[in-house]
């Protein structure tokens, strides 16, 4: 079953990180990446870039909107994800509290439906 | 055999179903959520089971096995169910074929490994991804087997409500996909956790239930105690047995803690031989062996400071200095607003009201227990030793207002009434 995994953080606190403090998550991220393409639970996943950068946009009666921003402004914001397979949430919980953001963020995990 | 004497034997097959039924129903069930992988089906599966004993026993008399005998007719009944329903929808004719090629027969009616299932049962039901209401309404309906209409009484929520609540359990147990199993080593200590906690949680409502007409609700304690003794059983860690003589200790004072009426009466005022001395005396052995083990923590420290009141014949005779120590090792183990409020009441009894005084304003100074009606009872009643009426009268209102158990607010009105007469 393949589940997502929303990793939220705070972004100003990374904003606030210094080159080298930058580089050792990164590091950490590729790592993580590498354990679990091994395992065979890797499927995908991204980095975004920062809510600044994000739109939202709806239709209604026909008519587009956009307005500047993510959906929602939370203390945490969506700053990537890892499309996981797993054999159950049990599974999935133990790649996801090995996400190195699960440390100072928090990590949405979510079935992926599945249809017909 | 006359008719007379046929309806007699009859009679007793039903109540050998009957007493099958109350010990092994769980045990059916969660043999059969594992062979089936659905907890609806199973449940489904389990009556149909029993139906089919009570049909045919009375015939064929009773197996050797009941239980063996029940799991597969169940599983059976459950197969045969789905190729009904397969005729409507295709996806079911499959699952009925895997499910009937998946188990030889023979296993299910093997008895290894429903220790096993019935642990498994536990922990699915206190999955941490389930939230804290639908964890104790899954385990109570699940695990001890209540009705619906029984655990929303005893919890003073609607049946609707509840029925909702394990719907939507089980929903999320099927969509996310939690497992049923026993967790790993590594899972363990966390998993443990949430099922104790759903344990306490059920005897905390039992021991002092958090609205309604009475102070306590037996039933539920009582259910909390089966589960305890239960998971002990089946996983004897420390903290489980620690947790097992706490709900012993305290459920032992049952009858000492209200009078005829149905008042409440504090520990000090208790009539101590009205306290379960059998039960008392199983709580004191179980903290041995928790203790003897070492990974002991927070349950097996409660669990001693109530076995430090149950030792003490008379209300003066309460090692307060002990009962002070162990909450100072709580607070480093589990520190928390409620453990520091029952800590200075401790303080209080070894050092004086005006010591305990100091440390309870502490804790509301940070804005915690505002709304925790017990602060304020135990402010008002140090306040009160202390010859402090107005202020004891200002916590005791407060007090009153934040709880909504009647026998409780009863109290506080006696100590209001009494305080408002004295000369100040």
């Amino acid at each position: 079953m393949k589940y997502l995994c929303l990793i939220y953080e705070d972004e100003s606190a990374l904003k606030g990180m210094t080159r080298e403090q930058g580089q050792a998550i990164m590091a950490d991220y590729f790592a993580f990446t590498e354990g679990i393409k091994k395992s065979g639970h890797y499927v995908g996943g991204e980095a975004l870039k920062p809510t600044p950068t994000a739109s939202t946009v709806r239709v209604r009666q026909g008519k587009v909107s956009t307005t500047d921003g993510p959906f929602a402004e939370t203390k945490e914001q969506l700053g990537g994800f890892y499309l996981i397979e797993a054999k159950d949430l049990n599974d999935a919980i133990q790649v996801a509290a090995r996400i190195p953001g699960a440390k100072t963020g928090s990590i949405e995990v979510r079935p992926v439906e599945v249809f017909g | 055999m006359t008719d007379a004497a046929g309806e007699e034997a009859n009679e007793r097959v039903r109540e050998q179903i009957g007493a099958i039924y109350r010990s092994d129903s769980r045990r059916v069930l969660a043999t059969l959520i594992r062979l089936l992988g659905d907890f609806d089906r199973a449940e489904e599966a389990t009556h149909d089971a029993f139906t089919a004993a009570l049909d045919t026993w009375p015939v064929d008399g009773v197996p050797e096995n009941p239980r063996a005998w029940l799991v597969s007719t169940g599983r059976f009944k459950a197969i045969d169910r789905l190729r009904r329903g397969a005729r409507f929808d295709a996806a079911l004719a499959s699952l009925a074929e895997q499910l009937e090629g998946s188990v030889a027969p023979t296993i299910a009616v093997e008895d290894e490994g429903v220790d096993d299932d019935r642990l498994r049962l536990i922990f699915t039901c206190c999955h941490p991804a389930l939230s804290a209401d639908a964890r104790i309404a899954l385990t109570l309906r699940e695990v001890c087997g209540l009705a619906t209409e029984q655990i929303a009484r005893a919890f003073l929520t609607s049946a609707p409500t509840l029925a909702q609540r394990v719907v939507r359990a089980k929903g999320k147990i099927r969509e996310a996909r939690i497992p049923y199993q026993v967790p790993s080593l590594t899972e363990l200590p966390d998993r443990l956790d949430a099922v104790l906690h759903v344990i306490y949680l059920v005897f905390n409502e039992g021991y002092s239930a958090s609205g309604g007409e009475s102070l306590t609700r037996p039933d539920l304690s009582a259910e909390a105690i089966r589960l305890g003794r239960l998971l002990t059983e089946l996983l004897p860690e420390p903290e489980a047995i620690g947790l097992l003589a706490l709900m012993l200790l305290h459920d032992a004072r049952r009858a000492a803690r209200t009078s005829r009426d149905g008042e409440i009466v504090l520990l000090d005022a208790q009539d101590r031989t009205l306290w379960n001395r059998e039960q008392i005396d199983e709580g004191l052995e179980l903290i041995e062996r928790a203790l003897s083990l070492r990974r002991f923590g927070p349950y097996t420290l409660q669990a001693a400071i109530a076995a430090v009141h149950a030792e003490a014949h008379e209300s003066s005779a309460t090692d307060w200095r002990q009962i002070a120590g162990l909450y100072d090792v709580l607070m480093r183990v589990d520190p928390s607003p409620v453990v520091e409020l029952n800590r200075a009441a401790a303080v209080a009894m070894r050092d004086g009201p005006e010591a305990g005084l100091t440390l309870i304003d502490a804790i509301f100074a940070r804005g915690e227990l505002a709304e925790y009606h017990f602060a304020y009872s135990a402010r008002a009643d140090l306040c009160r030793r202390l010859g402090r009426t107005t202020e004891a009268v200002a916590a005791y209102e407060r007090a009153a207002a934040l709880t909504n158990q009647a026998p409780e607010r009863r109290f506080i009105e006696r100590r209001l009434a009494e305080l408002r007469a004295a000369p100040s």
